[in-house]
């Protein structure tokens, strides 16, 4: 069967799936519509975490993150796992202790403060619609290049689905539907990562095999024939980073702390029946994420060996037929600066800017690039990074359906992460807003009719982001992970782990981290673009990492206005003793 | 050990329990922050000067070693933290319904 239709027979039977699965378990109570009605099995709930977690960025651009960043890219790797394990020791056992649905309840509660709730909801909708325009970006891309079809008509196809699960089913459709969409995923990513593994190295285990001999008969290993390559044309070695190391140092740990404080990630926590399930469900979380993570590295370093491979000398008029499929989206470019007709890959810029195309095409066939060429490099591929783990596959020549596979692979990973982004957005809007702050005596039908209409608004704010992306959607993921590191994370984590922590010290803290931050990330990525270089940076720390930071500025303001404020009442004393253990209410009246 | 507050229940076996899960936090957070910041970020060049098959040391902790690490740390919390609970009788195990006598 052709490939195209392959892609359509895969694509569609998940959709199929997924929709099926949102009608069998559809939302009936705000219990069920909120936290899945808080019965999830902890390896069923770490299941969908993993592909709540692992969005569109995760599933195709970080194997291409680490292609062109070798040891530098180890930050996402790190960062995106590590927060786990503060995840499951520090927050998720008390959070589902606690027992509510969202995140701004814990903190509107702990600190007996709508101020405080209202504050939390602020920081956590600017966090998801950041994170969710990006994703929009994953589905566009996914769609124009697999269904032929127009990124408008993609990303309102992609709305239409998540609608249905999201709307309809609730916390409890898509905790089933992820499951499902991390099966599909993982799947995906794993079939082309073994082909290219076994095909480089001879072992089938690319965890394994990124260890391995290159199997060209050079006794090489990997990453020694990684470094000599890119050596050779120009570029620094694979395995050494270019980054400085504090800067390295603070955008893993603003990664980790900003992942344990998502309220997309930490809402799943109270899914489960137990505190104790929720570490359960935390580790589970991260094996299944582990089997993506671990397999990235792997394919990065394969994917940049093989494009070297088969473009850099070949002339353009045998290209491979990937290269010109990816050359007629504009996520690759090529502009024959020596007139050979040969492509050179090299280290540097081919042209300044994203490739912008001439009417009509060049000597060899190309498409003409009119950009102004870069003189002193030698240069002349340009290549989108996303497109690594798409075309992975492609360039590695492997069957009609590994290709289909993936891209239903791509699309469950994006639309999995912008459904459950949806639903802490809504949950935020009708539970803390409408329901505990401005109107108490709404009935539960009434909220539950509240919550579907905000996510139904939320879907359409995200899909005129996705067809009408801002020019700023690239510039501020960095916001997501910073802001929700320098605002959510030491506010939940001072409240389980302080008594003294009152309603001031949390507010002045979240406000001030978050603000400091904020402008931080503003000044280097908005107003002052230009000026974003390691020389102007505070302490050398880049936008990326300065959530750290605005952590440790939250921290100090919080502890400094605490000392000098009222001690939080006796009811909060008792509420933070009954959160630090597992067993609740029942052991007080066993004895 | 704290085998003298083996039962202790009330406020006292629940701040006994809250510092001894401190203790075990503080030490499994040691060696989180060893493998990953450490292993993989400060001390990454001394590490890269030894390598397994063809990873350099301290290359494989910040893209391999240090995730497996992650997990294996959640694991032994688990574990641990579930015998500190029942030590002090404040695992949730049976919440609902009554665990068997004995």
């Amino acid at each position: 069967m052709e490939t195209q239709t392959l892609i359509y027979l895969f694509v569609g039977a998940s959709f199929a799936l997924y929709i099926g699965i949102a009608i069998w378990s559809r939302a009936s109570s705000t219990s069920d519509f909120y936290v899945a009605g808080g019965g999830v099995n902890p390896v069923v709930n770490g299941m969908a975490t993993a592909a709540d977690w692992m969005s569109a960025a995760s599933f195709i651009s970080m194997a291409g993150l680490i292609a062109f960043l070798g040891y530098d890219a180890s930050v996402y790797l790190m960062g995106w796992t590590g927060g786990y394990v503060l995840l499951a020791l520090l927050l998720a056992p008390y959070l589902r202790k606690f027992g509510q649905f969202t995140v701004p309840a814990f903190i509107g509660t702990r600190y007996y403060s709508k101020t405080a709730r209202v504050v939390a909801v602020i920081c956590l909708i600017f966090i998801s619609f950041t994170y969710i325009a990006g994703q929009m970006r994953g589905v566009g891309i996914v769609f124009s290049r697999f269904l032929d079809v127009d990124i408008t008509l993609g990303v309102i196809i992609g709305m239409a689905i998540v609608f249905v699960y999201a709307v309809l089913g609730g916390m409890k459709g898509i905790t089933y539907t992820q499951v499902a969409q991390y099966c599909v995923l993982i799947f995906a990513y794993m079939v082309p990562a073994f082909f290219l593994s076994f095909m480089i190295t001879g072992n089938p285990v690319p965890q394994f095999g990124l260890g391995s001999q290159v199997n060209d008969g050079s006794g090489l290993y990997v990453l020694e024939k990684l470094n000599l390559v890119l050596g050779d044309l120009g570029f620094g070695a694979y395995t050494d980073g270019s980054k400085s190391t504090i800067d390295v140092f603070c955008i893993t740990l603003a990664l980790m702390v900003g992942t344990a404080g998502l309220p997309h990630v930490i809402v799943r926590f109270f899914t489960v029946p137990k505190a104790s399930d929720a570490r359960k469900s935390a580790g589970w979380a991260l094996v299944f994420i582990a089997l993506l993570y671990t397999t990235a590295p792997a394919v990065g370093a394969f994917a940049r060996l093989n494009f070297i491979d088969t473009v850099n000398e070949t002339s353009y008029v045998e290209a491979p037929a990937w290269f010109r499929n990816w050359e007629s989206n504009g996520l690759i470019a090529f502009q024959d600066k020596n007139g050979d007709g040969v492509m050179q890959y090299r280290a540097g810029d081919p042209f300044s800017g994203a490739p912008e195309f001439g009417e009509g095409s060049g000597p060899s066939g190309e498409r003409i690039v009119i950009n102004d060429p870069v003189t002193d490099s030698a240069n002349e591929v340009y290549v989108d990074r996303d497109i690594m783990v798409l075309a992975n596959p492609e360039i590695g020549n492997l069957p009609g359906w590994v290709i289909a596979l993936v891209a239903a692979g791509g699309l469950a990973a994006a639309l999995s992460t912008a459904a459950g982004l949806l639903l802490v957005i809504s949950s935020s809007v009708s539970h803390d807003l409408l329901k505990s702050t401005f109107r108490p005596g709404i009935s539960e039908k009434g909220e539950l009719l509240a919550a579907r209409i905000a996510a139904t608004a939320a879907i359409v704010v995200a899909g005129y982001l996705g067809i009408y992306p801002p020019g700023w959607v690239a510039q501020v993921v960095a916001f997501a992970f910073g802001l929700a590191a320098a605002s959510l994370f030491p506010a939940i984590f001072m409240g389980i782990f302080t008594k003294r922590m009152n309603r001031e010290g949390a507010i002045a803290g979240m406000v001030s981290g978050l603000a400091f931050t904020f402008l931080y990330i503003a000044y280097f990525k908005l107003w002052q673009p230009d000026a974003n270089v390691a020389a102007n940076w505070l302490f050398g720390i880049s936008p990326e990492g300065i959530g750290v930071v605005g952590m440790l500025i939250n921290f100090a303001v919080a502890i400094a206005v605490a000392k000098v404020t009222e001690r939080p009442p006796a009811v909060v004393d008792a509420l933070v003793e009954n959160l630090r253990v597992p067993r609740g209410a029942g052991v007080a009246q066993r004895h | 050990m704290a085998e003298n507050e083996t039962g202790a229940a009330g406020t006292g076996g629940a701040s006994a329990y809250w510092r001894a899960n401190l203790r075990l936090l503080g030490g499994l957070l040691v060696v989180w922050f060893a493998v990953s910041f450490g292993a993989g970020i400060l001390f990454r060049d001394f590490l890269d000067r030894f390598s397994i098959g063809g990873y350099p040391l301290g290359f494989w902790f910040a893209q391999q070693g240090s995730i497996y690490l992650f997990i294996l740390l959640i694991v032994i919390y688990n574990w641990r933290i579930h015998r500190i609970e029942r030590r002090y009788q404040l695992d949730d195990d049976d919440v609902d319904p009554p665990g068997p006598p004995g």
